[in-house]
Parts: structure tokens; sequence; C-alpha cells
């Protein structure tokens, strides 16, 4: 079931861990003060939502490079559900649970 | 850090603790389901349990993931890696005051393992950096308290997913959880209606892009998503400065 170890895929972990730390430490890595351009700032609002959402839309609406063609599938009402609830709650961990009691019972029981 | 004694002696360490522990379950709950998602996307349990014990941030992780899987170019998965850590670049900012009194080595360890919630409950009991000797070594005490929870709920319940992961058949499709932990981090950045749209139109391009090569339609999504709000921004004459206290 689980895949074999790659260097490769190690070396972009190590990587991985690289981003984490410069970006947990961004502004206080270097002891002179320093800010960003003031684009880059701007960018700051829209890409961290976008840089995700781009991650997983096609997660939710693709199988296999192509888009669904069929409402059945429990993807979609499970996304749907956890947005709902987190606009109405908050919080990763219900969101979540909301959503996997959308998930499961479709695609373990009606095979979506 | 933990591991100084100095630092857990002190009332602070405790106060951390005490505070962040409420939030430990959601936070066990998230780093199970990453575990779970890592091995089931076909990551092997040594690949899995590096990237737990080195990456330790779950939403870039979930977003490497799938990534890996499709055998997408490094400097895409790091892209995309850094573009979903871009609010922890914001955060040290902030933090930059109450930290640059120690050594580089130390405030770099401090802000890898200050995670959003611990972030967040920091800057809320401490609304201004330290004033003085005492104050610096207690707020560095609570700090430390707040993300030593954090880190081993994290780790302890991620390792965990690792290890039950294989008992788990591939079809309950549980790695899915994974997807639906960033669908709340997504709504939990979409703050402003044009951050919606941004989350929305780098879905549509995510989606539309898909076969070009290389993954690059995550590239082409940010930046898409990115370069139409700038334009919005202008054309609804927004305040950036005050689009940043949303």
């Amino acid at each position: 079931m689980s895949g074999t170890t790659d260097f490769w895929t190690l070396a972009v972990i190590a990587g991985l861990a690289c981003v984490t730390v410069l970006t947990r430490c961004f502004f206080f890595i270097l002891d002179r003060p320093w800010g960003l351009p003031e684009w880059a700032h701007r960018a700051l609002h829209y890409a961290p939502a976008a840089a995700l959402a781009g991650v997983i839309a096609p997660e939710i609406v693709m199988t296999q490079g192509h888009l669904i063609t069929t409402l059945h599938d429990a993807r979609l009402y499970a996304a749907v559900v956890g947005a709902a609830y987190y606009y109405w709650r908050r919080g990763v961990l219900g969101t979540m649970l909301a959503g996997m009691a959308v998930y499961l019972p479709l695609h373990l029981g009606l095979g979506w | 850090m933990f591991f100084s004694a100095a630092i857990r002696r002190r009332p602070e360490f405790r106060a951390g603790i005490r505070d962040m522990s409420s939030a430990a379950l959601g936070i066990g709950a998230w780093g199970l389901m990453t575990g779970v998602a890592m091995v089931k996307s076909n990551m092997s349990v040594l690949e899995s349990v590096a990237m737990t014990l080195l990456v330790y941030a779950g939403s870039s992780q979930l977003a490497a993931i799938p990534l890996l899987f499709a055998g997408a170019p490094a400097w895409v998965i790091l892209a995309t890696g850094f573009c979903v850590n871009l609010r922890f670049v914001v955060f040290s900012l902030h933090l930059r005051p109450y930290l640059m009194h120690m050594p580089r080595w130390r405030r770099m360890t401090h802000g890898y393992l200050t995670a959003d919630l611990s972030y967040a409950l920091f800057t809320r009991r401490y609304a201004s950096p330290p004033v003085g000797a005492d104050e610096q070594k207690a707020q560095e005490a609570y700090l430390t308290g707040n993300y030593f929870v954090t880190w081993c709920s994290w780790m302890g319940m991620s390792l965990l997913g690792i290890a039950l992961a294989n008992f788990i058949p591939q079809n309950w499709g549980l790695g899915f959880a994974g997807v639906l932990s960033l669908v709340a981090i997504v709504c939990s950045m979409a703050t402003t209606p044009l951050r919606v749209l941004a989350a929305l139109i780098a879905s549509v391009t995510a989606v539309a892009a898909y076969a070009l090569p290389l993954k690059l339609n995550i590239v082409v999504a940010i930046g898409a998503a990115v370069l139409l709000c700038f334009w919005l921004e202008k054309q609804f004459g927004l305040d950036p400065d005050a689009e940043d206290n949303k």
C-alpha cells in the first residue's frame, strides 16, 4: 500500500523544511531591519488563499486529470458541507468531521 | 526551546502549556489525518515520518502531497509550499521586536516552532514586545510552553496516523480528510470579498490549466488570481493598508 522511499522525495521534504524555517523566520533571520517591496506586500493578501485553492480544487472536481461529469461524487458534497460548517462554526477539526460525515456514507454506502 | 531547564522552571512556561492545552485535541486530530493522508497517497513510511518531523507545517504538507504524488518538479512543490506559508511571513514581521534581543539560532528555533495558534495566543497575551531582561525571559517561557503543547500533540498524533494508516483500507478514502482540512484553511484565509474571489479564480484556473506540464497549473492559478485582484483593487479604489487589517 505504501510506496517506496526515493531520494528525490526526501530531498524535496528537506527543501520544504527549509521553506518552513524561511517563512516562519522571514523577518528576523537578518539583524538589519527591512521591509517588503510594495507589490509583494499586496500580493500577500491574495497569494496564500490562491495557492491553497489552486491545489485543492483539482482534488475535489477532477478524476485522473479530467473534470468529473457526474454529480454522483461524494467529494463535491463533502467540500460544500465542510465549507458551510467552517463559516457557521469555524475550526479545522469541525470542518473535517462535518465533511467526512457526508463523504463516508456517500462514498462507502453509495459508492460515489 | 523546551530543552532549556531555565525556561521550563518559569511559571509562564506552565501558563503557556495551560492556555494551549484546550486546543491540543484539534491540533492532534488534524495531525492524525495528515499522517493518514501522507501514507494513503503512496508516500513510504520513512518519507512520511521525515516529513512530519522536519516540515512541521500541516497546510504546506497537505498541499505538497498531491504534487509529490503527481511527480511535480521540486521548484513547483517548494514554491507552492512557500505561497501556502506566506501568512507566516506576516507573522514574522510582527514577532521580530519580541525576538530580536536573542542570538540568531535561538530566535530561529523559536520561529520555526511557532505555528498559527502559538502565534495567535502569544501575541494576544503580550500585546507589546518585552522591556527588560525579566520580561524577555517571561515572554520566551510563555511562547515555549505554548508551542511545546502544539509540537507534542502534532508530532504524537501524526506519527500515530502514519502507524495506523496501513491498517485502514485504501477505498475508505480517509485521505480526503486532508483536503477537507485545507478547505477550512482556505476559508480562514479568505476574509475579504477580494480574497474569496482570489481563491475562486485560482480554483477555476488550476482546473482549466490542469493539462499544463510540470503542475504549472498551480503557478498559473496563483499568478492569475493575484494579478486580477491587483487590477480589481485599483478599479474599486481600495486602500491596501485598510485591507491589511481585515
